[in-house]
């Protein structure tokens, strides 16, 4: 499958889902360290893609993205940003509230 | 051009900024001394404002593309309105520790 086309796929298939350098247990980069540990802190199981170990979706989502660095969280289909954005919206509460939502809307969809 | 000096240039004629600050964090980093790929951007600027968060970054990326696709491996980026910058009181949250990913590129390239 075309890489942009494993992209899509992981980014509809999958509410939330963090782009990020190592995992979430090992994270190999502080900026992923500290947006995996504010994600965590919402409490709702998330997908994650370590892009050091997948470099095709390391070289080819920058540009489908627009965003040139990672981590890159993904909520709803929609870029929500990298460590800074994602630890101003922890800071304020508003990272809580758009986890909880996506993960209450996804676990409704699927037991539609 | 230094890098650095470029994004000085960059920033300040596009955003008319208010505050800016470019600070070179490549020594917190596993790269050799004196490289200039990573850099921290604190900016205040009249422009950002009703603009999300996403869109003034992405403004800033399209900027600085050329970098980006050049030296510059990480760019971390605080982009306010004066309003917000107030309300913060002038002060942004500093850069995390590195964690040696570039090792872990090492071992996969």
């Amino acid at each position: 499958m075309d890489i942009i086309d494993t992209i899509k796929e992981q980014i509809e298939n999958n509410s939330i889902l963090l782009y990020m350098k190592g995992s979430p247990n090992q994270p190999q980069c502080g900026f992923s360290a500290q947006t995996v540990q504010a994600v965590m802190a919402c409490g709702e199981r998330f997908a994650y893609v370590d892009v050091l170990s997948n470099p095709d979706v390391r070289a080819n989502l920058p540009k489908y993205a627009n965003w040139p660095t990672f981590p890159q969280l993904w909520v709803e289909g929609e870029l929500i940003g990298g460590c800074d954005i994602v630890m101003e919206m922890s800071e304020s509460g508003e990272l809580q509230t758009l986890i909880k939502e996506a993960a209450a809307a996804s676990a409704a969809k699927q037991q539609a | 051009m230094l890098v650095q000096q470029e994004i000085e240039t960059q920033l300040q004629q596009s955003l008319e900024p208010l505050f800016l600050e470019v600070t070179n964090e490549s020594h917190m980093h596993s790269v050799p001394p004196n490289s200039e790929t990573h850099f921290r951007v604190v900016a205040v600027a009249e422009q950002f404002e009703g603009q999300r968060k996403v869109a003034r970054h992405q403004r800033i990326y399209h900027l600085l593309a050329s970098q980006l696709e050049g030296p510059v491996h990480a760019l971390a980026l605080h982009l306010y309105t004066p309003a917000e910058w107030q309300s913060r009181e002038a002060s942004a949250r500093p850069s995390p520790d590195c964690m040696g990913g570039s090792q872990a590129d090492k071992e996969n390239n």
